[in-house]
């Protein structure tokens, strides 16, 4: 496979492990409070896979995002992470979180940020670059040219000196996703990371995931508003409303059949002729819905 | 011996660089001087860095008050003032990380919580004060620093715990520079958020307390903030801004000191200006960068079309 030859930089033993799901949720549910969020979910994520997870405000898909990364509990079911239940922290999983922005103040360099990923984890000395004044180890050498890489793989290579504060908003979520790549995880959990980009850094982000999975066989789960970004991209769909879930290709969930099932209402599917989908019709508007916590669960 | 923030007799600086260090270590008290400034600064440096990267001066503020209500319950129950600061800011700490948090983590509140402790360990000093009437002198000293009246014993106190507060950062330095930069991630990565935020706001209060011996309560922005957002406005790399903002709290310090020396100014007036200065000239510095910046990328621009 010509795939696995580019493969070793990501994951260590890419092919062992090709034929089985790093994410396995069985059953799962989550309820906060006395509103159950979702119930019964059953989903297998494979290596390589990039999924996109849909459905209304509220409906529960940051939770899943943190569900699996097990900052959440479950009410019922459970939830194995690269064959583990309780994988908490592991670098083998790349999280960005929601709305990400930050201060302008902050005056840290996009490289140190990208760093972190690697020795912000680490007790002890020395702090990210002292080791250079002392001469250098082999290991730091290596680290510096890991940070390099996944810099360069993002295309961060023109901004990654300057204080993260001073960047755009699609400057500053490349920069992220190469701190979440620079564990060379196995798995990226990455919620809402076009919500505040322009049309042109939504595609250009969605195409740089889309080959993060193809080229280093990476799951990806991506939360998002708007399908149409990612669309050419995406393997499957997880679509999430009123507390059920259905899972299957774009096209299938992507129906006006399935959806009005899962909204009990007639929701129509308009398919735009350069293959863009508008969905109409969903109880809480089109694009950007309003309070789904008075829905109907 | 002890002398409190005045000179009766000035010294004229020499020419001769070694005749002026001579003078300048004439006396005892100034060598203790110049040794506890020096180790508080090592201290305020780099914990002063962090507390601005997380935006957090207003707390280091509060502890400082506190202080004061520790320094002059101290004096009132005649125990060391240090320890009172030690005791007193370390228990606000813990109080506003309690009273601040919010499902596990620092929130709005957290500036209410602030303030309410802060009006509340002012109105404690001055109860304190009121009770000890007799000891205005070292009430004057701690609002705006004793660093002359350091004995051999003061010293020694502060080496120590500003080598235990250096040990410390340095053992959580990485994983706090990560949850001060993104919480979100570095909790989801496994690092313990929470207890890094208190370990460190222990740490601030430690900071407050032995940096209070040099510029007094009012004057504590002067070692705590301006070096360290003096270095962040020069560098944006973490480690470079650490050894920035110690360099320059040591700077200030020792210049500080001399200046007050020889021209019987107030330390804390002289430590404060200068650490004013540094911070004028690198606010414009990194105006002036910003601004042939913008020229660079117009000219670019302009000679792209």
């Amino acid at each position: 496979m010509s795939d696995v030859e580019r493969a070793p930089k990501f994951g260590d033993d890419v092919t062992s492990r090709q034929d089985e799901p790093v994410i396995v949720v069985d059953g799962a549910g989550v309820t906060l409070g006395d509103r159950t969020l979702w119930r019964d979910l059953q989903l297998s994520v494979w290596p390589g896979e990039f999924i996109a997870v849909l459905g209304p405000n509220g409906a529960g898909k940051s939770t899943l995002i943190k569900a699996i990364l097990g900052l959440i509990p479950l009410s019922a079911g459970r939830i194995t992470v690269l064959g583990e239940e309780n994988l908490h922290g592991s670098s083998a999983v790349g999280y960005l979180p929601q709305r990400h922005a930050f201060d302008a103040d902050t005056r840290i360099r996009g490289r140190d940020l990208v760093q972190l990923g690697l020795s912000g984890t680490r007790w002890g000395l020395p702090l990210p670059g002292l080791r250079r004044l002392w001469g250098g180890s082999r290991a730091a050498r290596e680290e510096e040219q890991r940070v390099q890489d996944v810099i360069d793989l993002v295309g961060a290579i023109d901004y990654a000196d300057r204080a993260i504060g001073e960047l755009s908003g699609g400057e500053q979520q490349r920069l992220l996703i190469a701190q979440a790549l620079v564990t060379r995880p196995r798995i990226l959990l990455l919620d809402e990371p076009l919500d505040s980009l322009d049309l042109n850094s939504q595609q250009a982000v969605s195409a740089l995931i889309h080959r993060v999975a193809e080229e280093f066989k990476v799951a990806v789960l991506l939360v998002a508003h708007d399908v149409n970004a990612i669309l050419p991209y995406l393997d499957r769909v997880l679509y999430i409303a009123r507390g059920q879930t259905v899972i299957g290709t774009p096209h299938e969930v992507m129906s006006e059949e399935t959806l009005s099932h899962l909204y009990d209402t007639p929701i129509e599917v308009l398919h735009t002729r350069d293959g863009r989908i508008v969905v109409v019709g969903q109880p809480e508007g089109v694009a950007y819905h309003g309070h789904a916590s008075h829905d109907h669960s | 011996m002890i002398i409190h923030n005045s000179f009766v007799l000035l010294l004229q600086p020499s020419w001769n660089p070694l005749e002026t260090l001579r003078l300048l270590f004439a006396y005892h008290f100034m060598k203790n001087a110049f040794l506890a400034g020096t180790l508080i600064a090592l201290v305020a440096g780099p914990v002063g860095y962090f507390m601005v990267l997380r935006g957090q001066s207003f707390l280091g503020h509060t502890l400082s008050r506190v202080g004061f209500a520790g320094a002059a319950g101290a004096v009132l129950f005649g125990i060391s003032p240090v320890v009172g600061l030690l005791v007193f800011g370390s228990c606000a700490a813990l109080g506003i990380g309690v009273l601040g948090e919010r499902e596990g983590r620092m929130s709005v509140e957290n500036d209410i919580a602030i303030g309410t402790v802060l009006v509340f360990s002012l109105s404690l000093g001055l109860l304190f004060i009121r009770l000890a009437s007799s000891y205005a002198a070292n009430v004057y000293s701690f609002l705006f620093g004793t660093i002359l009246g350091i004995s051999d014993h003061d010293v020694w106190v502060t080496a120590l715990t500003a080598s235990i507060a250096l040990a410390i950062l340095a053992v959580i330095a990485r994983p706090l520079l990560f949850v001060s930069i993104d919480p979100d991630v570095a909790a989801a990565r496994g690092v313990p958020v929470r207890l890094i935020s208190y370990i460190f706001m222990l740490l601030l209060a430690i900071s407050v307390a032995v940096a209070v011996q040099v510029v007094g309560v009012l004057l504590i922005f002067a070692l705590l903030v301006t070096p360290a957002a003096t270095a962040q406005q020069l560098t944006a790399r973490p480690t470079l801004g650490v050894g920035l903002s110690v360099g320059l709290a040591v700077l200030v310090v020792w210049l500080g000191l001399s200046i007050a020396y020889f021209s019987g100014f107030p330390i804390g007036f002289a430590v404060t200006s200068i650490a004013f200065g540094l911070y004028l000239g690198s606010r414009a510095w990194r105006g002036w960068c910003g601004a042939r910046l913008r020229r660079t990328n117009v000219s670019r621009v302009s000679g792209e079309e």
